[in-house]
Protein backbone atom coordinates (compact mmCIF):
# COMPACT_ATOMS: atom_id res chain seq x y z
CA UNK A 1 0.00 0.00 0.00
CA UNK A 2 1.05 3.00 -0.64
CA UNK A 3 1.70 6.07 1.97
CA UNK A 4 -0.35 8.97 2.72
CA UNK A 5 1.18 12.39 2.16
CA UNK A 6 0.52 15.97 3.45
CA UNK A 7 1.55 17.85 0.12
CA UNK A 8 -0.18 21.11 1.69
CA UNK A 9 -0.79 23.20 4.48
CA UNK A 10 -2.30 26.51 6.03
CA UNK A 11 -2.98 28.30 9.07
CA UNK A 12 -4.84 30.85 10.56
CA UNK A 13 -3.34 32.63 13.29
CA UNK A 14 -4.56 31.24 16.51
CA UNK A 15 -5.29 33.44 19.62
CA UNK A 16 -8.59 36.20 19.27
CA UNK A 17 -10.03 37.38 15.90
CA UNK A 18 -12.28 39.58 16.72
CA UNK A 19 -15.10 40.39 13.35
CA UNK A 20 -14.15 36.55 12.10
CA UNK A 21 -16.14 33.64 13.12
CA UNK A 22 -14.30 30.25 13.55
CA UNK A 23 -15.77 29.36 10.06
CA UNK A 24 -13.99 32.07 8.48
CA UNK A 25 -10.54 31.27 9.82
CA UNK A 26 -11.45 27.68 8.81
CA UNK A 27 -11.78 29.20 5.07
CA UNK A 28 -8.74 31.02 5.43
CA UNK A 29 -6.38 28.03 6.41
CA UNK A 30 -8.38 25.83 3.45
CA UNK A 31 -7.09 28.63 0.92
CA UNK A 32 -3.57 29.02 2.61
CA UNK A 33 -3.13 24.64 2.34
CA UNK A 34 -4.58 24.83 -1.70
CA UNK A 35 -2.04 27.64 -2.40
CA UNK A 36 0.92 26.07 -0.57
CA UNK A 37 -0.40 22.52 -2.62
CA UNK A 38 -0.51 24.22 -5.77
CA UNK A 39 -3.68 22.50 -6.39
CA UNK A 40 -7.54 24.30 -6.69
CA UNK A 41 -10.64 23.68 -4.65
CA UNK A 42 -11.98 21.88 -7.56
CA UNK A 43 -9.10 19.61 -7.42
CA UNK A 44 -10.02 18.24 -3.99
CA UNK A 45 -11.93 14.88 -3.81
CA UNK A 46 -13.53 14.86 -0.48
CA UNK A 47 -12.85 16.84 3.13
CA UNK A 48 -13.50 15.41 6.51
CA UNK A 49 -13.87 18.97 8.98
CA UNK A 50 -13.76 19.25 12.68
CA UNK A 51 -15.34 21.96 14.86
CA UNK A 52 -16.49 21.62 18.41
CA UNK A 53 -18.10 25.16 18.36
CA UNK A 54 -17.92 27.04 15.65
CA UNK A 55 -21.16 25.56 13.22
CA UNK A 56 -21.02 22.71 10.46
CA UNK A 57 -17.98 22.52 8.86
CA UNK A 58 -19.48 21.34 5.41
CA UNK A 59 -20.93 24.71 5.17
CA UNK A 60 -17.35 26.25 4.30
CA UNK A 61 -18.70 24.90 0.84
CA UNK A 62 -20.63 28.04 -0.10
CA UNK A 63 -17.30 30.06 0.35
CA UNK A 64 -15.02 27.74 -1.29
CA UNK A 65 -17.28 26.48 -3.96
CA UNK A 66 -20.03 24.07 -4.91
CA UNK A 67 -18.00 21.56 -6.64
CA UNK A 68 -20.34 19.20 -4.87
CA UNK A 69 -17.31 17.16 -3.24
CA UNK A 70 -18.05 15.07 -0.52
CA UNK A 71 -18.10 16.52 3.14
CA UNK A 72 -17.76 15.06 6.71
CA UNK A 73 -18.67 16.51 9.71
CA UNK A 74 -16.10 15.11 12.65
CA UNK A 75 -16.97 16.08 16.36
CA UNK A 76 -14.79 13.69 18.40
CA UNK A 77 -14.21 16.21 21.76
CA UNK A 78 -10.16 17.60 21.82
CA UNK A 79 -9.65 14.40 19.02
CA UNK A 80 -12.26 15.79 16.73
CA UNK A 81 -8.59 17.05 14.15
CA UNK A 82 -7.72 13.81 15.14
CA UNK A 83 -10.38 11.91 13.91
CA UNK A 84 -10.95 14.05 11.03
CA UNK A 85 -7.26 13.16 9.59
CA UNK A 86 -7.51 9.67 10.90
CA UNK A 87 -10.39 9.33 8.01
CA UNK A 88 -9.12 11.34 5.29
CA UNK A 89 -6.05 9.27 5.10
CA UNK A 90 -8.19 6.13 5.28
CA UNK A 91 -10.21 7.60 2.36
CA UNK A 92 -6.99 7.79 0.28
CA UNK A 93 -5.30 4.84 1.41
CA UNK A 94 -8.37 2.82 0.65
CA UNK A 95 -8.02 3.49 -3.23
CA UNK A 96 -11.50 5.42 -3.33
CA UNK A 97 -9.75 8.99 -3.62
CA UNK A 98 -6.44 10.74 -4.62
CA UNK A 99 -6.61 14.22 -3.44
CA UNK A 100 -8.38 15.66 -0.60
CA UNK A 101 -8.48 18.17 2.85
CA UNK A 102 -8.82 17.49 6.59
CA UNK A 103 -9.27 20.80 8.36
CA UNK A 104 -9.96 22.09 11.80
CA UNK A 105 -11.19 25.42 13.04
CA UNK A 106 -12.93 26.60 16.55
CA UNK A 107 -13.86 30.00 18.41
CA UNK A 108 -14.71 29.93 21.93
CA UNK A 109 -16.37 32.04 24.00
CA UNK A 110 -13.65 33.48 26.77
CA UNK A 111 -12.77 31.34 30.29
CA UNK A 112 -12.87 27.91 30.59
CA UNK A 113 -14.70 25.24 28.74
CA UNK A 114 -18.21 25.32 30.29
CA UNK A 115 -19.54 21.62 30.41
CA UNK A 116 -22.63 20.30 30.87
CA UNK A 117 -23.19 16.65 32.86
CA UNK A 118 -25.62 15.21 30.69
CA UNK A 119 -23.08 16.04 27.56
CA UNK A 120 -20.88 13.54 29.65
CA UNK A 121 -23.38 11.11 30.42
CA UNK A 122 -23.44 12.42 34.46
CA UNK A 123 -26.07 13.56 37.07
CA UNK A 124 -26.66 17.15 36.98
CA UNK A 125 -25.89 17.62 40.50
CA UNK A 126 -22.64 17.04 39.49
CA UNK A 127 -22.20 20.50 37.73
CA UNK A 128 -24.29 21.69 40.44
CA UNK A 129 -21.46 21.10 43.08
CA UNK A 130 -18.94 22.68 41.00
CA UNK A 131 -17.17 19.90 39.55
CA UNK A 132 -17.40 19.63 35.69
CA UNK A 133 -14.66 21.91 35.38
CA UNK A 134 -11.00 20.77 33.47
CA UNK A 135 -8.79 22.33 35.34
CA UNK A 136 -9.76 20.74 38.27
CA UNK A 137 -9.47 17.23 37.03
CA UNK A 138 -6.06 18.41 35.23
CA UNK A 139 -4.96 19.62 38.39
CA UNK A 140 -5.74 16.50 40.58
CA UNK A 141 -4.38 14.12 38.22
CA UNK A 142 -1.02 16.08 38.17
CA UNK A 143 -0.76 16.63 41.58
CA UNK A 144 -0.88 12.39 42.15
CA UNK A 145 1.15 12.06 39.30
CA UNK A 146 3.62 14.36 41.34
CA UNK A 147 3.01 12.71 44.52
CA UNK A 148 3.87 8.95 42.90
CA UNK A 149 7.08 10.19 40.55
CA UNK A 150 8.72 12.84 42.28
CA UNK A 151 7.93 15.69 39.83
CA UNK A 152 8.95 19.10 41.62
CA UNK A 153 6.33 22.06 40.69
CA UNK A 154 9.71 23.37 39.45
CA UNK A 155 9.05 21.14 36.37
CA UNK A 156 5.96 22.69 36.05
CA UNK A 157 7.45 26.16 35.40
CA UNK A 158 9.78 24.73 32.95
CA UNK A 159 7.65 23.35 30.75
CA UNK A 160 5.72 27.16 30.68
CA UNK A 161 9.07 28.58 30.28
CA UNK A 162 9.83 26.31 27.37
CA UNK A 163 6.56 27.14 25.75
CA UNK A 164 6.57 30.80 25.51
CA UNK A 165 9.72 31.32 24.55
CA UNK A 166 9.49 28.59 21.89
CA UNK A 167 6.26 30.40 20.77
CA UNK A 168 8.40 33.68 20.09
CA UNK A 169 9.24 32.41 16.98
CA UNK A 170 5.97 30.56 15.52
CA UNK A 171 3.87 33.49 13.60
CA UNK A 172 0.95 31.45 14.10
CA UNK A 173 1.09 31.05 18.06
CA UNK A 174 -1.04 33.77 20.47
CA UNK A 175 1.22 34.51 23.25
CA UNK A 176 4.46 34.89 21.66
CA UNK A 177 6.04 37.11 25.01
CA UNK A 178 8.74 35.20 26.52
CA UNK A 179 7.79 34.68 30.39
CA UNK A 180 10.59 34.10 33.35
CA UNK A 181 10.24 30.93 35.94
CA UNK A 182 10.07 33.42 38.66
CA UNK A 183 6.41 35.12 37.16
CA UNK A 184 5.43 31.66 36.13
CA UNK A 185 6.01 30.39 39.75
CA UNK A 186 4.92 33.56 41.43
CA UNK A 187 1.49 34.08 39.56
CA UNK A 188 -1.84 33.72 41.19
CA UNK A 189 -2.99 29.66 41.97
CA UNK A 190 -5.91 28.80 39.16
CA UNK A 191 -6.21 25.00 40.48
CA UNK A 192 -3.28 23.84 43.11
CA UNK A 193 -0.29 23.43 42.03
CA UNK A 194 -0.93 25.24 38.48
CA UNK A 195 -0.64 29.07 38.16
CA UNK A 196 -2.16 30.99 35.51
CA UNK A 197 0.42 30.42 32.74
CA UNK A 198 0.67 26.69 33.45
CA UNK A 199 -2.84 25.83 31.84
CA UNK A 200 -3.58 27.16 28.53
CA UNK A 201 -7.34 28.81 27.38
CA UNK A 202 -9.79 27.94 24.81
CA UNK A 203 -8.80 30.31 21.48
CA UNK A 204 -9.80 29.86 18.21
CA UNK A 205 -8.05 29.26 14.99
CA UNK A 206 -8.34 27.49 11.72
CA UNK A 207 -5.77 24.24 10.50
CA UNK A 208 -6.24 23.02 7.14
CA UNK A 209 -3.77 20.04 5.55
CA UNK A 210 -4.22 18.63 1.85
CA UNK A 211 -3.04 14.94 1.63
CA UNK A 212 -2.82 12.89 -1.13
CA UNK A 213 -1.83 9.49 -2.63
CA UNK A 214 2.04 8.95 -3.02
CA UNK A 215 1.38 9.42 -6.79
CA UNK A 216 -0.68 12.14 -7.09
CA UNK A 217 2.23 13.35 -4.64
CA UNK A 218 4.30 12.98 -7.43
CA UNK A 219 2.29 14.55 -10.01
CA UNK A 220 1.81 17.48 -8.22
CA UNK A 221 6.05 17.76 -8.31
CA UNK A 222 6.53 19.12 -4.72
CA UNK A 223 8.47 18.11 -1.76
CA UNK A 224 5.81 15.74 0.44
CA UNK A 225 5.74 14.47 3.93
CA UNK A 226 4.77 10.91 4.85
CA UNK A 227 2.14 10.37 7.46
CA UNK A 228 3.26 7.23 8.66
CA UNK A 229 1.06 6.17 11.39
CA UNK A 230 -2.40 8.37 12.22
CA UNK A 231 -4.45 6.19 15.09
CA UNK A 232 -7.38 7.62 17.33
CA UNK A 233 -7.84 5.48 20.20
CA UNK A 234 -10.71 5.01 23.83
CA UNK A 235 -9.71 4.42 27.33
CA UNK A 236 -9.29 1.46 28.60
CA UNK A 237 -10.59 0.15 31.87
CA UNK A 238 -8.65 1.87 35.07
CA UNK A 239 -7.76 5.32 33.14
CA UNK A 240 -8.72 8.58 35.50
CA UNK A 241 -10.58 10.88 33.33
CA UNK A 242 -11.56 14.55 33.04
CA UNK A 243 -15.37 14.49 34.65
CA UNK A 244 -14.78 11.74 37.14
CA UNK A 245 -17.04 11.69 39.93
CA UNK A 246 -15.20 8.28 41.04
CA UNK A 247 -12.12 6.16 39.76
CA UNK A 248 -11.26 2.35 40.09
CA UNK A 249 -8.34 1.93 43.01
CA UNK A 250 -6.98 -0.68 40.69
CA UNK A 251 -4.96 1.79 37.91
CA UNK A 252 -4.74 0.98 34.54
CA UNK A 253 -3.38 2.79 31.60
CA UNK A 254 -4.65 5.78 29.38
CA UNK A 255 -6.35 6.24 25.45
CA UNK A 256 -2.53 8.19 25.05
CA UNK A 257 -0.92 4.27 25.74
CA UNK A 258 -3.25 2.83 23.44
CA UNK A 259 -2.92 4.89 20.56
CA UNK A 260 0.67 5.50 20.79
CA UNK A 261 1.88 1.84 21.69
CA UNK A 262 -0.46 1.58 18.14
CA UNK A 263 0.70 4.56 15.97
CA UNK A 264 4.48 3.04 16.67
CA UNK A 265 3.52 -0.44 15.74
CA UNK A 266 1.83 1.00 11.99
CA UNK A 267 4.97 2.97 11.46
CA UNK A 268 7.10 0.23 12.43
CA UNK A 269 9.88 2.59 14.54
CA UNK A 270 10.29 3.54 18.47
CA UNK A 271 10.15 6.57 20.38
CA UNK A 272 13.78 6.62 20.20
CA UNK A 273 13.86 7.29 16.27
CA UNK A 274 11.24 10.39 16.87
CA UNK A 275 13.53 14.06 16.06
CA UNK A 276 10.64 16.20 17.18
CA UNK A 277 7.32 15.66 18.71
CA UNK A 278 4.12 18.05 19.98
CA UNK A 279 2.53 16.49 23.24
CA UNK A 280 -1.01 17.61 24.30
CA UNK A 281 -0.13 20.66 26.70
CA UNK A 282 -3.31 21.82 27.70
CA UNK A 283 -1.33 22.43 31.07
CA UNK A 284 2.18 22.53 32.21
CA UNK A 285 2.18 18.72 33.96
CA UNK A 286 0.14 17.36 30.59
CA UNK A 287 3.48 17.84 28.86
CA UNK A 288 4.96 15.70 31.60
CA UNK A 289 2.70 12.92 32.08
CA UNK A 290 2.42 12.37 28.19
CA UNK A 291 6.16 12.54 27.60
CA UNK A 292 5.93 8.88 29.52
CA UNK A 293 2.31 8.28 28.14
CA UNK A 294 3.77 8.31 24.97
CA UNK A 295 6.54 6.39 26.03
CA UNK A 296 9.65 9.24 25.33
CA UNK A 297 10.79 8.46 28.91
CA UNK A 298 9.88 6.29 32.30
CA UNK A 299 7.40 7.80 35.04
CA UNK A 300 9.77 10.28 36.96
CA UNK A 301 12.53 10.77 34.66
CA UNK A 302 10.86 14.03 33.85
CA UNK A 303 12.34 15.77 36.65
CA UNK A 304 15.83 15.53 35.10
CA UNK A 305 14.61 15.76 32.21
CA UNK A 306 13.72 19.47 32.09
CA UNK A 307 16.46 20.29 34.94
CA UNK A 308 19.13 19.71 31.92
CA UNK A 309 16.87 21.16 29.60
CA UNK A 310 16.23 17.46 27.33
CA UNK A 311 13.20 18.85 25.19
CA UNK A 312 14.59 22.38 24.47
CA UNK A 313 15.12 22.81 20.59
CA UNK A 314 18.61 22.10 19.88
CA UNK A 315 18.24 18.87 22.45
CA UNK A 316 17.62 15.58 22.59
CA UNK A 317 13.89 15.70 22.06
CA UNK A 318 12.59 18.88 21.33
CA UNK A 319 8.90 19.20 22.54
CA UNK A 320 6.28 21.66 21.63
CA UNK A 321 8.33 23.65 19.25
CA UNK A 322 5.66 26.40 18.94
CA UNK A 323 4.45 26.56 22.17
CA UNK A 324 2.16 24.19 22.20
CA UNK A 325 -1.30 24.50 23.78
CA UNK A 326 0.54 26.62 26.15
CA UNK A 327 1.55 29.22 23.62
CA UNK A 328 -1.43 29.21 20.72
CA UNK A 329 -4.44 28.10 22.78
CA UNK A 330 -7.19 25.80 22.24
CA UNK A 331 -9.39 25.97 19.58
CA UNK A 332 -10.76 22.01 19.60
CA UNK A 333 -11.36 21.25 16.83
CA UNK A 334 -8.26 23.10 14.99
CA UNK A 335 -5.66 22.06 18.13
CA UNK A 336 -4.23 18.79 16.95
CA UNK A 337 -4.15 19.44 13.58
CA UNK A 338 -1.79 22.62 14.59
CA UNK A 339 0.73 19.83 15.60
CA UNK A 340 0.30 18.46 12.50
CA UNK A 341 0.91 21.52 10.76
CA UNK A 342 4.10 22.44 13.03
CA UNK A 343 5.31 19.01 12.34
CA UNK A 344 5.28 19.25 8.69
CA UNK A 345 7.38 22.73 9.18
CA UNK A 346 9.59 21.46 11.25
CA UNK A 347 10.61 18.42 8.80
CA UNK A 348 10.39 20.98 5.58
CA UNK A 349 13.00 23.31 7.66
CA UNK A 350 10.92 26.27 7.72
CA UNK A 351 10.70 26.88 11.46
CA UNK A 352 12.96 29.67 11.29
CA UNK A 353 13.94 30.61 15.01
CA UNK A 354 12.42 27.79 16.08
CA UNK A 355 13.59 25.09 13.91
CA UNK A 356 14.86 21.92 15.15
CA UNK A 357 18.65 21.39 13.80
CA UNK A 358 20.01 18.59 11.69
CA UNK A 359 17.67 18.10 9.42
CA UNK A 360 14.89 16.28 11.46
CA UNK A 361 13.33 13.28 9.70
CA UNK A 362 10.72 12.06 11.60
CA UNK A 363 7.96 14.00 14.01
CA UNK A 364 5.10 12.62 16.92
CA UNK A 365 1.97 14.66 17.30
CA UNK A 366 -0.63 13.35 20.30
CA UNK A 367 -3.84 15.26 21.49
CA UNK A 368 -5.60 13.94 24.67
CA UNK A 369 -9.33 14.72 25.67
CA UNK A 370 -12.22 14.50 27.03
CA UNK A 371 -13.92 11.96 28.13
CA UNK A 372 -10.54 9.53 27.54
CA UNK A 373 -9.86 9.77 23.59
CA UNK A 374 -6.51 10.50 22.24
CA UNK A 375 -5.04 10.74 18.25
CA UNK A 376 -1.44 9.85 17.41
CA UNK A 377 0.72 10.87 14.19
CA UNK A 378 3.77 10.09 12.97
CA UNK A 379 5.06 11.64 10.25
CA UNK A 380 8.49 10.94 7.89
CA UNK A 381 10.06 13.16 5.29
CA UNK B 1 -32.04 20.74 54.61
CA UNK B 2 -32.07 17.85 51.98
CA UNK B 3 -29.20 16.32 49.96
CA UNK B 4 -28.30 17.87 46.50
CA UNK B 5 -29.71 14.63 44.93
CA UNK B 6 -32.09 11.92 45.71
CA UNK B 7 -30.01 8.43 45.83
CA UNK B 8 -27.14 10.49 46.79
CA UNK B 9 -26.53 8.97 51.01
CA UNK B 10 -28.07 5.91 52.65
CA UNK B 11 -31.66 6.97 55.09
CA UNK B 12 -28.98 6.31 57.99
CA UNK B 13 -27.34 8.79 60.80
CA UNK B 14 -24.58 9.20 60.09
CA UNK B 15 -25.14 9.02 56.35
CA UNK B 16 -22.91 6.65 53.64
CA UNK B 17 -22.57 7.88 49.93
CA UNK B 18 -24.34 5.03 47.68
CA UNK B 19 -21.99 3.79 45.02
CA UNK B 20 -23.31 1.08 42.47
CA UNK B 21 -21.85 -2.50 42.22
CA UNK B 22 -22.05 -4.06 38.89
CA UNK B 23 -23.60 -7.12 39.12
CA UNK B 24 -21.63 -9.02 37.08
CA UNK B 25 -18.53 -7.62 37.39
CA UNK B 26 -18.18 -6.35 41.01
CA UNK B 27 -17.11 -3.27 40.15
CA UNK B 28 -18.11 -0.66 42.13
CA UNK B 29 -18.53 3.14 41.18
CA UNK B 30 -20.38 6.17 42.08
CA UNK B 31 -22.58 7.51 41.85
CA UNK B 32 -25.08 4.41 41.64
CA UNK B 33 -25.63 4.90 37.34
CA UNK B 34 -29.60 4.44 36.13
CA UNK B 35 -30.18 1.40 34.52
CA UNK B 36 -30.09 -2.33 35.75
CA UNK B 37 -26.49 -2.84 35.41
CA UNK B 38 -25.18 -1.82 38.83
CA UNK B 39 -27.36 -2.37 42.59
CA UNK B 40 -26.84 0.42 44.99
CA UNK B 41 -23.80 -0.25 47.19
CA UNK B 42 -23.53 1.78 49.87
CA UNK B 43 -19.88 2.67 50.76
CA UNK B 44 -17.93 2.96 53.81
CA UNK B 45 -17.19 6.23 55.59
CA UNK B 46 -13.61 6.32 56.00
CA UNK B 47 -10.49 7.00 53.59
CA UNK B 48 -7.85 8.44 52.79
CA UNK B 49 -6.86 11.77 50.41
CA UNK B 50 -5.65 10.39 47.11
CA UNK B 51 -5.50 13.61 45.37
CA UNK B 52 -6.72 16.80 45.81
CA UNK B 53 -6.98 20.40 44.62
CA UNK B 54 -8.51 23.65 45.69
CA UNK B 55 -10.86 25.38 43.15
CA UNK B 56 -9.75 28.78 43.19
CA UNK B 57 -12.06 30.41 40.39
CA UNK B 58 -15.50 30.39 40.37
CA UNK B 59 -16.89 27.65 38.27
CA UNK B 60 -19.61 29.14 35.69
CA UNK B 61 -23.43 29.12 36.15
CA UNK B 62 -25.10 26.96 35.09
CA UNK B 63 -23.76 24.52 36.05
CA UNK B 64 -22.41 25.67 39.19
CA UNK B 65 -25.33 26.16 42.17
CA UNK B 66 -22.74 27.60 44.39
CA UNK B 67 -23.23 30.87 45.99
CA UNK B 68 -22.40 34.02 43.99
CA UNK B 69 -19.70 35.72 46.74
CA UNK B 70 -17.04 33.30 45.67
CA UNK B 71 -14.33 31.32 48.49
CA UNK B 72 -11.93 29.07 47.41
CA UNK B 73 -12.86 25.21 48.29
CA UNK B 74 -10.21 22.33 47.81
CA UNK B 75 -12.19 19.21 45.80
CA UNK B 76 -10.24 15.34 46.83
CA UNK B 77 -10.25 12.13 45.27
CA UNK B 78 -10.74 10.43 48.50
CA UNK B 79 -9.68 6.46 48.62
CA UNK B 80 -12.45 4.17 50.40
CA UNK B 81 -9.94 0.88 50.53
CA UNK B 82 -11.43 -2.22 48.67
CA UNK B 83 -13.73 -0.15 47.14
CA UNK B 84 -13.80 2.82 44.80
CA UNK B 85 -11.72 6.54 44.57
CA UNK B 86 -14.37 9.20 45.22
CA UNK B 87 -14.54 12.86 44.00
CA UNK B 88 -16.18 15.01 46.87
CA UNK B 89 -15.29 18.54 48.99
CA UNK B 90 -12.88 18.45 51.75
CA UNK B 91 -13.98 20.59 55.25
CA UNK B 92 -12.50 21.86 58.05
CA UNK B 93 -9.07 21.50 57.32
CA UNK B 94 -6.55 24.36 56.19
CA UNK B 95 -5.63 24.51 52.48
CA UNK B 96 -1.92 23.92 53.54
CA UNK B 97 -2.43 20.65 55.93
CA UNK B 98 -4.06 18.54 53.12
CA UNK B 99 -1.92 15.84 52.55
CA UNK B 100 -2.20 12.46 50.09
CA UNK B 101 -2.73 9.88 52.70
CA UNK B 102 -4.21 11.69 54.94
CA UNK B 103 -7.39 9.68 56.66
CA UNK B 104 -10.90 11.08 56.47
CA UNK B 105 -14.47 10.57 56.74
CA UNK B 106 -17.79 11.50 55.01
CA UNK B 107 -19.40 14.42 56.45
CA UNK B 108 -22.47 16.17 54.64
CA UNK B 109 -22.21 20.35 54.45
CA UNK B 110 -24.23 23.18 52.18
CA UNK B 111 -23.58 24.09 49.00
CA UNK B 112 -23.87 27.47 50.31
CA UNK B 113 -22.74 28.23 53.84
CA UNK B 114 -24.65 31.49 54.14
CA UNK B 115 -28.03 30.21 52.82
CA UNK B 116 -30.41 28.43 55.58
CA UNK B 117 -31.55 26.21 53.10
CA UNK B 118 -29.13 25.49 51.42
CA UNK B 119 -28.41 21.71 49.87
CA UNK B 120 -26.02 19.54 51.18
CA UNK B 121 -23.22 18.00 49.24
CA UNK B 122 -21.01 15.41 50.66
CA UNK B 123 -17.41 15.85 52.04
CA UNK B 124 -14.60 14.49 53.61
CA UNK B 125 -12.91 15.85 57.18
CA UNK B 126 -9.77 15.25 58.49
CA UNK B 127 -10.93 11.49 61.21
CA UNK B 128 -11.04 12.81 64.47
CA UNK B 129 -12.92 16.60 63.75
CA UNK B 130 -16.26 17.39 65.06
CA UNK B 131 -18.55 18.05 62.53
Amino acid sequence: MSDVCIVGIGIHPFGRTDGLSGMEQGVYSVQQAMKDAGVEWADIQFAYGASDSAGNPDTMVENLGLTGMQFINVRNGCAAGGSALFSAQMAIKSGEFDLGLAVGFDKHPRGAFNALPSEYNLPEWYGEAGYMITTQFFAAKVTRYMHEHGISPTSLGRVAEKAFRNAVHAPHAWRREPVDLETIMNAPLVSDPYTKYMFCSPAEGGVALILASEKKARELGKPFIRLKAATMRTRPPGSFEVFAPSIDIKRGGSATNIASRDAFAIAGIGPQDIAVAQLQDTEAGAEIMHMAENGFCKDGEQEAWLAEGRTEIGSQLPVNTDGGCLACGEPIGASGLRQVYENVVQLRGDGGGRQVPNNPKTAYSHVYGAPGVSAVTILER
Amino acid sequence: MRPIAEGLFTDEMPPRLVGGRHLTTGRIVFPCPPGKAYEPYPLGRSGTVWSYTIQRYRPKSPPYLGPEAFRPWPVAYVELPGEVIVEARLTNVAFEDIKIGMPVELVQIPLDPDAPDSVLIPAFQPVGDKQ
